[in-house]
């Protein structure tokens, strides 16, 4: 580490309105080496480094890139000076080939008669990219090695990768992390943004620790371990929300199952966490439930899009309950709506879950995501659903959100309704489900119960069978 | 040479006169449409273009007009794209408003002009060129090839689209915008840039395609004379696929269907007159209904 | 500013103000007395009772009712452009079915007349619903098209099956007294007013009052959310409202036959079912508001009659008003709703945080 350092962020800090999402942090990446950003969702990792690629201004800090203070004013900046960022969301193009995606990315220069170049990039990175395919055509892995091949084709030394591993399954998560070290090996450098333990001790070299927008932790990752890890991120904040409350629950197979998930019967009062690769199929099976096919009485869906599957954000919050509850006999009086007696109900509804909102007349708009959340699931439960089922039902939600929000589904399962919470993150899955059940190729199998995310993730790849 | 040889000499010629002004208001907006910008505007600027060939001309010959015509017909989709594009408003019901805009300002600007009722304005039309050699080749000579200049320069058009759209990297950047700002955006495209171009050459096209519809066809301006040309030329965007050829070939296929009418009178058939008057549109429906579904519309269309 | 822009009424009032300004530019860039114009703009829609009864008010009926229509539509995100082709559609069929209710009861020839011309209305519409979901033909492009095909239908009415009986002009023959409507007295104001005014209030109650309503509302708002969080059949719901608007346009031409023209003849309308965008919109979509929209826009269309006769400007001028008036409304619904995108963005950063 006697090199200078290849980016250097140095007291950082950003405000949006009254939240401080980063206090003085600071963060220093040397040549040849894998530096982890690590923190908790809402910890201002994501601001760190979107500061660092000029997508987002710091209020105050410096940037230093190959030793020279800096002031970036867009990502464009941020390229020319050799920072590559691999965003969650990927940017690629589906309508375009492979080539042509590059050759956006490249910029101008790229042109050479008749056919675009691929910037260069060759090797282990291109395998199974034929640059004539369509990205559509492309798995999210491969999907994934483009946007890094978008990123080195313009001359990316320094590699900003956004929780990469998120939509990855466990065995593809390694490939990506061996790439990643194969790059560094070769003389660039990455940071590694992750909320994910074990990924931090595979793969980095060094790790930052942010949390509450602070460093908490600075240090080579040699002597770490994911306890002291887990220290450092979490510390004394999970103290601050109520354990969730232990759920007595009956024996299943007393009662005849209340649906199935293809074969595996699901019964009342269960959890059961979804877990699968994304196209697998599992988003059909889930919307046929979701639809009511093969339940008795009626279920509930909480979709993954807030706001344009969710909620219709113009519309009031009263709107919103009625718009899912258009037969309730409360308000539905014939063909009229008793729009009193929905926004009376509303009102009650608000305060019992805690939504923060103006009152049952303001627009859907004008929540934060995890209030329009817990409106979502509140119009969900008010149905007395037999069955919920939930996509991703935490994604974008800070971690008081996500903590309540799993709160209220534990407790929907306790008073009797079968749950069923698919999400793309693998943890959130093992963590809230008491069984849990995988989707591979279309297929639903059970895994074993205590499974670790090993097991659950060679099971999601149909590498192991599960059981039924 | 033949009586249905001369017909079909006719009649070709009839449906590629016919189909010029389609071709070039459809080549432009095949464009903005690939930038993800659908501009209903187009009708109201071929028919500012139509005016302004046509004040052009009379004040200073024919390609005095058809300068006059394209600077028309950037200036609406400039007021276009300056609210749907700078302002992001809706970009039907502005593109409607804009060709609302174009009907009114043509029909007091012409009647301010050349007086209400009267004959009007007669222009002399532009003259065919011929090109030597080709205009030779039996029945299809005379019919394509002794065409007006603006003919020509619609035909020139389709592989400079081509190769603009595919090989080169502005056509890319452009491509991209359509189907998703965002990720254009991310690649460091300057989408509104982008999309602001396109629509304004699409403008232009539209204005060169009015020009051609006075200059080339008619010889005088009448109130409202596009009659929903620009509305057919976005259905034959979607039935040329958004692919310049295809969108040639749409348009000579609409030219041929219109120009059936001459074909028919040359045969001595006689038809309601308002059946070929309703044959563009039919027409349009009938091929929007085939289209649709099988090509694919830029993904970030109208947003 | 952008609270200010939330409401309707200083919206409405900041779009005519433009519109009329622009008006007013352009009549003096073009050599005109803006004053005198714009004066005599005024004398053609309220200078006299007459001018109010039978330009104005007459003028009003059908750009509420087509308004009426276009607002349906687009509240659920389906765009109509068609009125103008609907308001034909059923003019011809109210004509045809007028000038054969010789001597049948008057209730019974009137309610001919406008049943007719409001399933020509709804066939009419039918061909762009039928396309939108047999072949997802979007319907702004289809509902255009089919302007001039009704046009090119007046036109071939008007010179074969529906001529008048000497075979000279381009024109029906007049409908049969019994389906005429009463006439206020001295004035050419017919009790259309009263039937679009009944409708108007009608859909308000509709929209506001019925899930029906609410419905429309959230599938014009979030198509998506309303398919998958309200279980509610988007594709019908939209075929309905276009359906209904059709309705509405197809009975606007039915009432003109009845009430105004008598007979069918070809440019019947001038323009209505594109000035009826400008209302519906100017209105927010709101019935009530449609009537003081449609109401002021008839005045507009009259004023612009007495300023051609008064003031020599060719009336087409107002067109650009009124294209002016849509393009300031959309501008200010963007940046309103702009003003609620910062503060939800700035929620939307405090969690990213």
């Amino acid at each position: 580490m006697s090199e200078a350092p290849v980016l250097e962020l140095s007291g950082i800090s950003k405000s949006f309105g009254s939240v401080h999402a980063l206090r003085g942090a600071d963060f220093t990446l040397h040549p040849g080496e894998v530096h982890a950003l690590l923190g908790e969702n809402g910890a201002g990792k994501s601001t760190l480094m979107h500061i660092a690629y000029g997508m987002i201004r710091p209020d105050s800090g410096e940037i230093r890139i190959g030793g020279r203070r800096v002031v970036l004013r867009s990502p464009r900046e941020a390229m020319a000076l050799g920072l590559g960022m691999v965003h969650q969301h990927f940017t690629s193009i589906e309508a375009l080939t492979v080539r042509e995606n590059i050759a956006l990315a490249v910029g101008k220069g790229s042109e050479t008669p008749g056919r675009w170049a691929t910037g260069g990039v060759t090797g282990r990175l291109m395998e199974g990219l034929e640059p004539g395919a369509r990205v559509e055509r492309l798995s999210v892995a491969l999907r994934q090695r483009l946007e890094i091949v978008k990123a080195l084709a313009i001359g990316a030394r320094i590699l900003l990768l956004d929780e990469p591993s998120a939509v990855l399954a466990p065995s593809e998560v390694e490939e990506l992390l061996a790439l990643v070290r194969e790059f560094v090996a070769a003389g660039g450098s990455a940071a590694l943004i992750t909320h994910k333990l074990p990924e931090v001790l595979i793969a980095a070299d060094r790790v930052t620790v942010l949390r509450q927008g602070g460093v908490t932790l600075s240090a080579p990752v040699a002597g770490q371990t994911e306890k002291s890890l887990a220290e450092a991120m979490i510390g004394a904040a999970r103290r601050n929300f109520p354990a969730p409350p232990v759920v007595p629950r009956g024996a299943p197979g007393t009662a005849p199952p209340v649906t199935r998930l293809s074969e595996v019967p699901i019964y009342a009062g269960e959890l059961i966490g979804v877990a699968a690769v994304e196209g697998n199929g599992q988003r059909e099976l889930l919307g046929a439930i979701a639809a009511g096919q093969g339940v008795s009485g009626s279920v509930s869906f909480v979709p993954e899009d807030r706001t344009t599957e969710g909620l219709v954000p113009a519309l009031s919050i009263t709107e919103n309950m009625v718009l899912g509850l258009s037969e309730d006999p409360r308000w539905a009086r014939g063909v009229r709506l008793d729009w009193n007696a929905a926004r009376a109900r509303t009102g009650e509804l608000l305060a019992s879950f805690g939504i923060r909102a103006a009152g049952p007349d303001a627009p859907a708009a004008t929540l934060s995501g995890g209030n329009q959340q817990k409106v979502v699931l509140a119009r969900a439960l008010e149905r007395r659903p037999v069955v919920l089922v939930a996509e991703n039902p935490t994604r974008g939600l800070d971690i008081q959100a996500t903590l309540e929000v799993h709160q209220r589904l534990r407790a929907a399962a306790a008073e009797g309704v079968a749950v069923i919470v698919y999400s793309t993150d693998l943890d959130e899955v093992l963590e809230l489900g008491r069984r849990v059940v995988v989707v591979h190729a279309g297929r639903v199998s059970e895994a074993p119960r205590g499974a670790d995310r090993r097991v659950v993730g060679e099971m999601m790849l149909g590498v192991r069978r599960g059981q039924r | 040479m033949s009586d249905g040889g001369a017909i079909l000499t006719g009649f070709l010629a009839a449906a590629v006169r016919i189909s010029t002004p389609l071709l070039l208001a459809a080549t432009g907006e095949m464009i903005n449409e690939r930038a993800g910008v659908i501009n209903l505007g187009v009708e109201g600027a071929m028919l500012a273009g139509a005016l302004a060939s046509a004040i052009g001309a009379a004040a200073g010959g024919p390609w005095l007009g058809v300068v006059a015509a394209v600077l028309a017909g950037v200036a609406m989709a400039g007021l276009f794209s300056a609210a749907a594009i700078g302002a992001r408003t809706d970009q039907i019901i502005t593109g409607t408003a804009v060709t609302l805009l174009a009907v009114g300002l043509t029909g007091a600007i012409y009647r301010r002009a050349f007086g209400s009722g009267g004959p009007g304005l007669s222009l002399p039309t532009m003259g065919a060129v011929p090109i030597p050699g080709l205009r030779a080749i039996p029945v299809i000579g005379p019919a394509l090839f002794e065409q007006p200049a603006l003919t020509y320069v619609g035909w020139v058009l389709v592989p400079i689209a081509w190769w603009f759209l595919f090989r080169s990297w502005w056509g890319l950047a452009l491509r991209a915008t359509g189907e998703s700002a965002e990720a254009a955006r991310a690649s460091g495209v300057p989408v509104r840039r982008v999309q602001t171009l396109a629509t304004l050459g699409g403008g232009a096209l539209a204005g060169l395609a009015g020009a051609t519809l006075v200059l080339a066809q008619v010889g005088t301006f009448a109130e409202k004379m596009t009659a929903g040309r620009g509305f057919i030329a976005i259905a034959i965007v979607v039935l040329g696929r958004w692919h310049p050829v295809g969108v040639l070939l749409a348009a000579l296929f609409f030219g041929g269907a219109n120009a059936l009418q001459y074909a028919f009178q040359a045969m001595g058939l006689s038809v309601p007159y308002q059946l070929f008057l309703v044959m563009p549109y039919a027409l349009a429906l009938l091929a929007l209904a085939g289209a649709v579904g099988r090509a694919r519309a830029p993904a970030g269309l109208g947003r | 500013m952008s609270k200010l822009l939330g409401r309707p009424l200083v919206v409405g009032a900041l779009a005519l103000a433009a519109g009329f300004l622009v008006l007013a530019l352009g009549l003096g860039l073009a050599g005109y007395d803006p004053a005198l114009s714009l004066g005599a703009l005024w004398r053609g829609a309220f200078g006299s009772w007459y001018a109010l009864s039978s330009a104005t008010l007459v003028r009003a009926v059908p750009l509420i009712v087509l308004g009426l229509g276009v607002a349906l539509a687009f509240r659920a995100g389906a765009l109509n452009i068609g009125a103008e082709g609907q308001f034909y559609a059923g003019a011809i069929a109210a004509t045809w079915v007028g000038v054969h209710a010789v001597g049948w009861p008057a209730p019974v020839a009137v309610g001919a007349v406008w049943v007719a011309a409001t399933v020509a209305g709804v066939v009419w519409i039918g061909v762009p619903v039928l396309l939108k979901l047999r072949f997802g033909v979007l319907e702004v492009i289809s509902t255009l098209l089919l302007n001039f095909v009704a046009e090119a239908a007046v036109s071939y009415a008007v010179t074969g099956p529906l001529q008048e009986a000497r075979r000279v002009y381009p024109e029906s023959d007049p409908i049969a007294e019994a389906a005429r409507l009463p006439l206020l007295h001295d004035s050419r104001l017919h009790a259309g007013l009263g039937v679009a005014l009944l409708l108007a209030v009608a859909l308000w109650l509709l929209f506001t009052r019925t899930a029906w309503g609410f419905r429309l509302r959230a599938v014009g708002l979030g198509p998506r959310a309303a398919e998958v969080s309200g279980r509610i059949p988007v594709k019908r719901v939209i075929a309905g409202a276009l359906l209904w608007s059709g309705a509405f346009a197809g009975l606007g031409g039915g009432i003109e036959i009845s009430g105004v023209t008598y007979r069918l003849f070809q440019n019947l309308s001038p323009g209505y079912g594109f000035t009826a965008i400008a209302v519906a919109l100017l209105a927010r979509l709101n019935p009530l508001g449609v009537i003081a929209t449609g109401l002021l826009f008839g005045a507009l269309e009259a004023g612009a009659q007495g300023m051609q006769r008064e003031a020599g400007v060719p009336a087409v001028a107002v067109s650009v008003a009124e294209a002016v008036i849509i393009l300031v409304i959309l501008l200010a619904e963007v940046l309103a709703r702009r003003a609620t995108e910062r503060s939800v963005a700035g929620l939307a950063a405090e969690e990213a945080a």
